[in-house]
């Protein structure tokens, strides 16, 4: 059965210096709150896996928590560039980050792999690109029935997966719709699964495919209202498309980013103290 | 040229481009602005698919991200994102593949991923994405892109997605299953590939000409045996995707918050 713990006890119990961490949700539901805990704890040379590093990795890379990223989209979706990512690729800064660079399809194959526990996802994947030469764990193999020469990349095994859902059950049963991405996959093919909630109810009604994990296969969930802003959670709240384009402005220059984190993550206690700040600011 | 943007014109030609029915992968920007135009107006069996795993979405307003709550609320079903890629994609399930770049070859190979040298970037750009299985596993790719000699190259600082590789019928033994590249979408009309699958001008924007279109294009730019003339865009394509963009602009002001919870 799943336990219930607080964010900072998660964080502390599960995440450490140098593991291989996956903050999950495409778009949607991503744990941005997890992600402020880890920044908190201090967390330092993590090998972050992420299809979009977003702008919750944007935030962990410029704090310096990262020395390896693994990833297939890195911008900052529908407004432009990750200014932190791009510092670190470009200027070093604040370390060298070392890049595991994939496309979407090849990284869902590995994490689809990873879930399965075998050693390496196959796609007809990477045809003509210049990734297989800067990527030397993109491979090929071929078939023992057609003779197809496949692609094949190594399966993503992390440390530990973080996701953010709608609700959880008093059993740890969690419950997660709408735009899952490869949520499922990177869940299980991690050795630990912390799982942050908007909702923790008594039990549910039969919830038939919308409960994406059994108690039985997540090590932690943790009730964090909120926890996914400024991205969303569909039927609580929107994705907050202002905050995005604003974190154009702010990540831009190093003094203004450091500023930011200290005032909005380091100085805050929680999610619920990000959300205050945040919604006073707007006036809202 | 008077009284709408090149976007526009962009937009306006590639919507035309689509056939009601088409299954369509879309990407964000201009493509997504082009394919909800054609289900608004010639095309509303249009089936858009968004990598987020929203299939058959009919978004009121454009989405900012490819995984906006608005897709998923008006799409027929949302699946897992892997299965958009394996089972939908890599199938063969999808007819049009829109892809944009940072530079793109006179082959319609493309570029999302560095200015420079990998290693050494003089600008990281966001890399691959869903680009590169998209450009070799849809039946047909359609590229939208405006056109200048340093983002229409004579080569590519990287190469993150193929196209025709280096022509003469290269793709054809590779194991892309798709055909290609074979419609370019730019600001001063469309190119298609001739028969060494090299990209050349099929179409030119009403007060456009060959001369200009070519100092726009940094390769020796050719152009098909008979150029066709686009014509502007009409007063109703342009009121239809005029309320479109206002009905987005409006929607994405909107700030709404998490509410806060009892403790």
């Amino acid at each position: 059965m799943a336990r219930f713990l607080g964010l900072p006890e998660a964080i502390a119990e599960f995440v450490h210096d140098g593991d291989s961490v996956a903050l999950e949700g495409f778009t949607h539901l991503i744990p941005f709150a997890a992600g402020h805990e880890i920044i908190r704890h201090g967390r330092k040379r993590l090998h972050l896996i992420r299809m979009t590093p977003d702008l919750i990795y944007d935030q962990m890379i410029g704090m310096g928590c990262a020395d390896r990223l693994t990833f297939s989209w890195g911008g900052n979706p529908g407004v432009g560039s990750l200014h932190r990512l791009r510092d670190a690729v470009e200027n070093h800064w604040p370390n060298v980050l070392r890049l595991n660079e994939h496309t979407h399809a090849g990284m869902a194959a590995a994490f689809t792999a990873g879930a399965s526990h075998l050693p390496f996802g196959v796609l007809r994947g990477y045809i003509g690109s210049g990734l297989t030469h800067v990527n030397t764990t993109i491979k090929s193999v071929r078939c023992p029935f057609t003779d197809e020469v496949l692609t094949a990349i190594p399966a993503l095994n992390p440390d530990v997966t973080i996701l953010h859902a709608q609700k959880a059950d008093r059993l740890g049963n969690v419950w997660m719709e709408g735009i899952t991405g490869a949520g499922r996959e990177a869940g299980l093919a991690a050795r630990h699964l912390i799982i942050t909630v908007e909702e923790i109810v008594e039990a549910f009604a039969p919830a038939m495919n919308a409960v994406l994990f059994p108690h039985w296969l997540v090590s932690a969930v943790v009730h964090c209202p909120g926890g996914a802003y400024p991205s969303y959670a569909q039927g609580y709240y929107p994705r907050d498309n202002a905050f995005y384009l604003e974190w154009d402005a702010i990540a831009r220059d190093r003094t203004r980013f450091l500023d930011w984190m200290q005032t909005h993550v380091l100085d805050v206690k929680d999610q619920r103290q990000f959300l205050r700040m945040i919604r006073a600011e707007a006036g809202a | 040229m008077s009284g709408y943007s090149r976007d526009e014109m962009m937009t306006v030609a590639a919507a035309r481009q689509l056939r009601d029915g088409q299954v369509c992968f879309v990407g964000i920007g201009l493509p997504s602005a082009a394919c909800n135009l054609a289900r608004l107006t010639h095309a509303p069996g249009l089936v858009l698919i968004y990598e987020s795993g929203t299939l058959g979405t009919r978004p009121d307003v454009l989405p900012l991200s490819i995984g906006d709550g608005n897709l998923a609320e008006t799409a027929d079903c949302v699946i897992p994102l892997p299965e958009v890629f394996s089972h939908l994609l890599q199938a063969g399930r999808v007819d049009v593949g829109f892809l944009g770049a940072a530079q793109i070859d006179r082959f319609g190979n493309l570029n999302s991923t560095v200015i420079g040298d990998y290693a050494t970037p003089r600008t990281r750009l966001p890399g691959a994405g869903g680009a590169c299985e998209i450009a070799a596993h849809a039946k047909a790719t359609y590229i939208m892109a405006k056109a200048t000699p340093r983002s229409f190259v004579e080569r590519l600082d990287f190469c993150t997605s193929a196209g025709f590789m280096a022509g003469d019928g290269q793709r054809r033994q590779s194991a892309a299953t798709g055909q290609g590249p074979l419609l370019v979408i730019t600001d001063f009309g469309m190119l298609k590939p001739l028969a060494d699958e090299q990209l050349a001008v099929s179409a030119l924007f009403e007060g456009i000409d060959f001369a200009q279109a070519k100092t726009m294009v940094g390769w020796d730019l050719r152009c098909h045996d008979s150029v066709e003339t686009l014509a502007a865009p009409t007063a109703s394509e342009l009121e239809i995707l005029r309320a479109l963009q206002e009905r987005t602009r409006i929607a994405h002001q909107t700030r709404t918050f998490p509410k806060e919870m009892p403790a």
